[in-house]
């Protein structure tokens, strides 16, 4: 590694960190819409799910109109209307939201595979770089601006969030749902409608998280494409102790490392390729697992209601 | 014209209030009239109506039958939006505060306007500078005493600046010395014109501080009644309706120690719990020696402790009948012939979806219920209802699940089952918490009929009367620490008050310290 280390330029490091960002990207999207979910009191396990229907959706209207910003827009729709599928089972119908999320996944998973055998294999025009004027030009640093519209949409994405749970009333209602819906109810707070909002927005942002698969990392349809990253980015939520800026800084992790583990295949290490996809997968785990150990932290960000139903009459 | 009439009529008129449920019918045509700058007590007792009645009033849930009439016009309260809109403020029992949150942002989550943080705190610091409430607007909510966070409520309330205050059972959680703090605040708004409906089972309290009281019981109006010209027993007829036998202390030489803890230290796995420090104690055969102090202070710690849930390093820090336990699992502890009555019933005593033959099985295994791994029903059903009928459980047989007693008939049918388990040692926790009188005095009663059978009983409750009425010895615990147990005929509830706020310990008491207010106040207690 120190011998690696020492040849790398910094010619060679912004690659790397352009693939970094771009890795991160649609975890970014899929966590944070799912931390807001959760700090809501919402369990939604089907992120997976409601990813390959974006990333679907974009990919089949992209392909279809020839232009990306409608693809966006119906991921954004088709996830969105996923999770208002779970919400009104687990919010208004009651039921379990583990099983429901698991149901979702499934669903989205077997959906996305049935449509989208007709568009296996069809070329679809990637999205452009927005190249910042002056600042692209730059030597070597140049190429961190010369990213996709959605990269720098992430990081935004980031401090909207932060801002909304820490400063806005609303963020405020949201936590407050989050930490006892009973108590919000008492102080005559709409507890059903807030978390219907929130579920809504993790779905529209997962949905992003999937366009951004089919339309941008690689951009192809291929079935099950999001391979596994909704998990991640479920697990990215808790591990980060629904902090967002650990939510993004885990993703970072994993998305370095998967850029690395590319590298070191194609240096041909003597490793099996199976154990170094699987490394940013378990090194995103093994750090947030340590991070966060510290239970007054976990106490006083962990949603306290997550997962349990709410009926405003028992 | 119109001033005059607000001015002079009554402030909240019930007429007729019916709410129905599914199993009973918890308000049956109540009738209730409070006037402005009036303390109006609702007296019951748990399941007579008062609960379910507040929740009409605070519009958290609607009347089968009734009308309300606020200020002289018929309103019809449909949430608790259009409550604090009428100016009907609420603290409630189980406090309603977020335990993340600041106190800033808990008050600003219960206001209709948005306000600038920074302008909510100073408001929340000059109403609590006038009603002598201390808050610290910054701080978080979990850190806080019970007393503290009450304050915080009744700060939230008299931000909307309400003109009906309804406090439900709000002394439960308080040391004496902070009630008469209260009770201080209560009388300077009812002086200020604003009304105040008072719940409480509590007939001193009721005496000292209200001007009206209407007693309810199984969901009726049974009396309304000036309670400063009542005694305590006819307010408790009204409530009770019939007689109360007042159980028996028999003086008793107890026996040799059966649980001793020497130096019990533990520190507490959660982080906003309390870790034991050197707790010595010694309980002897045949004696009651309860626990004071109010929740939080390590109770859960010291239960958990001993009744092995929860083992700690050095074995020798707790012998039940002489034997080193403190590694020991519960089970383990059950066959040197402890029992342990929790706190929670359901959950902890009891497993809420299972029969309660089939929870006699649980702790009483080696009683003959299960033979070669297999559980004999027959013999379960024959201890549970042998206990059904001895401690006279209602509202279910031996095949009805927990879930479906009532907290009493739950209660009465878990101490009867840890009762009939032979004990030597018996730990309870909260043995009468939410329970009715007449299932009360029974309960104490069959503590007291193993007293005298030479059990060794440990007794931790926040009810300071029910101490001091069963107890030999009482010892108080605060901030984890154990005061040393004295003779309860050496006690007044001032002197075990001032230990319940730590003022024996060298950590600074946040909390109602004993100020010389207190002796004043507690005088007019008394009247």
């Amino acid at each position: 590694m120190t011998t690696a280390s020492a040849y790398m330029s910094v010619e060679q490091m912004i690659p790397i960190l352009v693939s970094t960002l771009v890795a991160a990207t649609p975890l970014i999207y899929a966590a944070l819409g799912e931390l807001v979910v959760e700090r809501s009191g919402v369990l939604n396990l089907g992120v997976e799910g409601m990813m390959l229907i974006g990333a679907l959706a974009a990919f089949a209207v992209g392909v279809s109109s020839g232009t990306l910003l409608l693809g966006y827009l119906a991921a954004m729709a088709a996830a969105a209307l996923l999770s208002l599928v779970f919400a009104f089972l687990t919010l208004t119908l009651q039921a379990n939201q583990v099983a429901t999320g698991l149901a979702l996944t499934l669903f989205g998973i077997g959906l996305s595979a049935f449509v989208g055998r007709h568009f296996a294999g069809l070329p679809i025009h990637a999205m452009r770089p927005l190249v910042i004027p002056w600042l692209s030009e730059l030597p070597g640093v140049g190429a961190l601006f010369r990213l996709d519209l959605l990269v720098y949409g992430s990081i935004v994405l980031y401090l909207a969030v932060d801002w909304f749970l820490r400063r806005t009333r609303a963020g405020l209602l949201l936590r407050a749902v989050g930490e006892s819906p009973t108590v919000a109810h008492s102080l005559g707070h709409p507890v059903i409608r807030i978390r219907y909002l929130a579920v809504m927005f993790g779905g529209a942002t997962s949905g992003i998280a999937g366009a951004y698969l089919s339309t941008a990392l690689t951009p192809m349809w291929v079935e099950g494409m999001s391979a596994g990253r909704g998990w991640i980015a479920l697990a990215l939520v808790v591990f980060a102790t629904w902090k967002p800026l650990r939510v993004l800084l885990g993703a970072y992790l994993f998305g370095a490392v998967t850029v690395l583990q590319l590298y070191a295949q194609g240096f041909g290490l003597n490793v099996p390729s199976e154990m170094l996809s699987m490394l940013p997968y378990a090194a995103t785990i093994v750090v947030l697992v340590i991070i966060c150990r510290d239970p007054t932290t976990i106490r006083l960000n962990q949603p306290a209601s997550l997962g349990k139903s709410f009926h405003p009459d028992a | 014209m119109i001033e005059s009439v607000s001015g002079t009529g009554p402030r909240l008129v019930l007429r007729g209030i019916v709410k129905r449920y599914p199993t009973i019918v918890a308000n049956d045509g109540i009738d209730l009239t409070v006037g402005v700058g009036e303390i109006h007590a609702v007296l019951g007792e748990n399941g007579a109506g008062k609960s379910t009645l507040m929740k009409i009033v605070y519009g958290l849930t609607r009347p089968d039958e009734g009308s309300i009439e606020w200020e002289g016009r018929p309103v019809a309260i449909s949430s608790p939006a259009a409550a604090r809109q009428l100016g009907i403020g609420m603290v409630f029992q189980h406090f309603s505060l977020f335990e993340t949150l600041t106190v800033t942002e808990n008050i600003s989550l219960a206001l209709d306007a948005e306000i600038e943080p920074a302008a909510l705190a100073s408001c929340i610091r000059d109403v609590s500078r006038r009603y002598g409430l201390p808050v610290e607007p910054h701080r978080l909510v979990h850190g806080m005493s019970v007393g503290e966070r009450q304050r915080v409520e009744i700060v939230r309330c008299l931000l909307q600046s309400p003109r009906l205050l309804i406090m439900d059972e709000p002394t439960s959680v308080l040391t004496p010395q902070s009630v008469l703090k209260l009770f201080e605040t209560l009388r300077r708004l009812a002086g200020e014109g604003v009304s105040i409906l008072y719940i409480s089972h509590k007939l001193d309290e009721i005496r000292a501080l209200c001007d009206v009281a209407t007693v309810l019981r199984g969901g009726k109006v049974s009396g309304t009644v000036q309670p400063r010209s009542e005694t305590k027993d006819s307010l408790a007829r009204l409530m009770v309706g019939s007689e109360i036998e007042p159980c028996q202390l028999r003086p008793r030489q107890p026996g040799p120690v059966r649980l001793e803890l020497t130096g019990l230290s533990m520190a507490s796995e959660d982080p906003f719990g309390t870790s034991l420090q050197a707790i010595d104690l010694r309980v002897r055969e045949g004696e009651i020696v309860g626990i004071a102090g109010v929740s939080g202070n390590g109770q859960a710690e010291l239960l958990a402790a001993l009744s092995g849930e929860l083992q700690v390093a050095d074995r020798g820090q707790i012998r039940i009948c002489g034997q080193a336990a403190g590694n020991l699992g519960p089970a383990q502890r059950r066959e040197l012939g402890l029992t342990f009555v929790p706190e929670e019933r359901l959950g902890r005593g009891a497993v809420p979806a299972m029969s309660l033959a089939h929870n006699a099985v649980l702790t009483g295994a080696h009683f003959g219920m299960v033979r070669g791994g297999l559980v004999r029903n027959g013999a379960a059903r024959e201890f549970a209802r042998a206990t059904i009928a001895e401690f006279q459980v209602r509202g279910g047989d031996e095949r009805s699940a927990a879930e479906n007693l009532s907290g009493g008939n739950l209660q009465k049918f878990i101490v009867g089952r840890e009762t009939k388990l032979a004990p030597k040692v018996m730990l309870v926790a909260q043995p009468t918490w939410g329970v009715d009188v007449g299932a009360a005095q029974m309960i104490r009663q069959a503590l007291l009929d193993l007293r005298d059978r030479g059990v060794a009983l440990l007794v931790v409750s926040e009810e300071l009367d029910e101490l001091f009425m069963i107890c030999d010895r009482i010892a108080v615990l605060a901030r984890g620490r154990l005061s040393p147990p004295v003779s309860t005929a050496e006690l007044t509830l001032e002197s075990v008050g001032a230990l319940m706020s730590g003022g024996a310990n060298d950590a600074p008491a946040d909390d109602a310290s004993p100020g010389p207010g207190g002796r004043e106040a507690k005088a007019r207690l008394d009247v």
